[in-house]
């Protein structure tokens, strides 16, 4: 069954992929902040998540709803304190991109320095679940399941809200055009302070959920910025559908590549498709074109 | 204009060639503390492993010695003064912190960085300056090269070939006496470390005549083992070997456990000896394999855990860590033999005495320890040490791998 272990393991794979980059997707999208301390946000959450399991015996999907909204009103500060004053300063979005990168690396360094400081530099891991589901004949581990359910959700409940509420409207519009959002009385700042709080609150949503099943260290960071780029500028910037399209292909791609190629071509399968994806479509697969 | 500013280049990096060659002022004399600096990775992607055998036990050490009163040197006792620095897992960091820590900070030794990569990067610095340099975690098959390109470097854990050897021939023997019949699955991490180990490992695998059933790499960092796993389960290999890093033998493990993945011989390498892997996998690290193990009838070694446990708060990596320390040990017992901090009569006194050390008595004939365990196996909560099997202190091995709870 080397078929179906793939495929299921590339929908769970492609699925956290998604869930890791939905985040991402809102800040950039939105608040068009390039955010390069994403990934150390999900690795504080994933330490806040070891913590209050490992000392206080809080499991990690309460945990959940402990780490999420402080994350999501950490982000919301941050974006008023630090990045506004940005926002305000660029006069173009190319400019506000630039300063957000150079702003957000700086703050990478930031978060690496206070997890390093309270945790070391170990290698972290923790059981919380560990049963296995047979699906078919396939074993599948019901940690990643919980992950992938909890992305679809997460998914579903974003899209709705941005499809069909006045304030995802709102959001929606000001990543369209920021200034004509402005003209029809949207409140672009308080809307992309919303965006980058929200995102802040999904990537610390998908540390608890990841922390669940990899181990990781202060360092990690970066890795999951990486491919949380990717999954995000291959979707094209600012659609969650496409995030999550992206995700699963990524996802899938990796799994049947390991299975029928060989494990050591995911990383090269991963960006061959990124590369493809641009060269086709340098807005990313359902991106629009810049306005 | 190209003509002048190349010279004046080579005319600037002579200079500093020949300051460095040139033996420091304050060799000779006793100082009022001995200064040892290091750089080590607490950030970036190696510092999971400087952070479990390699800080600790500079610490404890350090800690050791200073609360001893110090370093004995002729009839004085010379505390220890600590310069540390973060290489950020870079090798053009590490380099310039050991130039810093040389130059600058004027240390009189300087302790290694975590692994292979860092320590062949700054080798060539320490080199020029005279230093020696106890290459600790470095494993590399160039290992009689690099010894004769830099004459005070030493090691502690051998070649990779040493470590694929242990578990091949012991795998040659469990054939040999019937108790498998030799169809082995390994994959390994593909950098330097990964492939050597694989690559000797297939040799002498082909050799013996075992059938590799499948045989993969994967890229470093990789987090999602579930394919390899199953694709190694449908292929019903009576060994799986993984020549693996830390966060992946973790993953490894893990998703073995979970897909129901029980061969009668399970080995991750790297990481299986650490104190993470026994308090993340608890009774379910029984039987597993690895790289590694300590003899756990040695007293030494045992009061060794005890106090690292201790004063570090955290239990060593059962692998590394104790050569660590016991590299330290060498350095301190080679200091007060010379009776002073000169470079050459240290390391001429590492390179010829015996040290009494937490790996009991050893020599370091060749610039090598030689005597490292091979292959370890969790057995009762220990990671026990259990080839080359003829030797003495080995464990017996526990065959087949209890199933996973």
């Amino acid at each position: 069954m080397a078929f179906l272990d793939a495929l299921l393991n590339g929908l769970t794979l492609g699925g956290m992929y998604a869930l890791v980059a939905m985040g991402l997707t809102l800040q950039y999208g939105v608040a068009r902040i390039m955010n390069l301390s994403y990934g150390e946000f999900l690795i504080a959450a994933a330490f806040a998540t070891y913590w209050l399991f490992q000392l206080h015996a809080i499991n990690p999907l309460l945990a959940l709803f402990l780490v999420v909204p402080v994350a999501f009103a950490l982000n919301w500060l941050i974006y008023q304190v630090l990045l506004n004053p940005l926002v305000k300063r660029s006069r173009t979005r190319g400019e506000l991109e630039v300063n957000s990168i150079l702003a957000t690396f700086g703050l990478l360094f930031v978060i690496q320095g206070l997890v390093l400081l309270l945790f070391g530099s170990n290698y972290f891991s923790y059981t919380y679940i560990n049963t296995v589901v047979m699906l078919a004949g396939s074993p599948l581990a019901m940690d990643r399941l919980l992950a992938v359910g909890f992305a679809v959700v997460i998914g579903a409940l974003l899209y709705l809200a941005l499809m069909r509420t006045r304030p995802g409207t709102a959001l929606r519009a000001v990543s369209v055009d920021p200034r004509a959002a402005q003209l029809v009385g949207i409140n672009v700042r308080a809307a992309s302070a919303m965006a980058f709080a929200l995102g802040g609150g999904l990537v610390a949503a998908s540390g608890v959920l990841v922390s669940m099943f990899t181990t990781f260290n202060a360092s990690m960071g970066v890795v999951f910025t990486m491919k949380a780029l990717i999954v995000v500028i291959m979707g094209g910037a600012g659609n969650l559908l496409g995030a999550l399209a992206a995700g699963l292909i990524l996802g899938l791609a990796e799994s049947f590549v390991s299975t029928y190629v060989a494990p050591g071509l995911t990383l090269a399968v991963t960006f061959a498709l990124f590369l493809l994806v641009l060269l086709v479509r340098p807005t990313g697969m359902m991106g629009r074109a810049e306005a | 204009m190209t003509l002048p500013r190349h010279f004046t280049r080579a005319a600037l990096g002579l200079c500093v060639a020949v300051s460095l060659a040139a033996s420091p002022l304050w060799a000779g004399e006793v100082p009022e503390t001995i200064r040892i600096g290091y750089a080590v990775s607490d950030t970036g992607p190696y510092a999971g492993g400087a952070g479990t055998t390699i800080t600790p036990n500079y610490k404890l050490w350090v800690h050791e010695v200073n609360e001893a009163g110090g370093i004995r040197i002729g009839d004085r006792q010379v505390p220890i003064e600590v310069v540390a620095y973060d290489d950020r897992s870079s090798s053009e960091e590490a380099v310039r912190a050991v130039e810093r820590l040389i130059n600058q900070d004027e240390v009189h030794f300087v302790l290694p960085p975590w692994g292979t990569a860092l320590n062949l990067a700054v080798a060539p610095v320490l080199h020029r300056a005279g230093y020696p340099h106890l290459a600790v975690t470095a494993v590399s098959n160039h290992q009689e090269n690099l010894m004769s390109r830099w004459p005070r470097i030493f090691f502690f854990l051998s070649m990779s070939s040493h470590y694929a050897e242990g578990i091949v021939d012991m795998l040659t023997e469990l054939r040999d006496s019937g108790e498998i019949e030799g169809r082995v699955a390994m994959v390994n991490v593909a950098d330097q470390f990964g492939i050597e180990l694989a690559n000797a490992a297939r040799e002498r695998l082909d050799a013996a005549g075992f059938e590799v059933v499948y045989n993969q790499a994967y890229p470093p960092g990789t987090q999602d083992m579930q394919s390899i796993i199953n694709s190694a389960r449908q292929r019903d290999p009576e060994a799986f070997l993984a020549f693996s890093y830390p966060p992946e033998t973790i993953a490894i493990t893990d998703q073995a456990q979970t897909l129901g993945f029980n061969p009668p011989l399970f080995y991750t390498a790297v990481g299986t000896a650490f104190p993470l892997y026994k308090s993340r996998f608890g009774d379910n690290v029984e039987g597993v394999i690895g790289i590694g193990g300590v003899e756990s009838d040695s007293e030494a070694m045992m009061q060794y855990i005890e106090r690292h446990t201790e004063v570090i708060g955290q239990a060593p990596d059962l692998w590394a860590s104790a050569p660590t320390y016991a590299s330290l040990q060498v350095l301190q017992q080679a200091i007060e033999r010379a009776g002073s901090i000169d470079h050459e009569t240290v390391v001429a006194e590492m390179e010829n005495g015996t040290f009494e050390t937490v790996l009991g008595e050893i020599t370091l004939d060749g610039r090598v320890y030689w005597e490292g365990w091979q292959v370890g196996q969790w057995q009762d909560g220990m990671f026990r040490a259990i080839a080359p099997m003829d030797r003495d202190g080995a464990s017996e091995l526990l065959l087949p791998k209890p199933d996973w709870r």
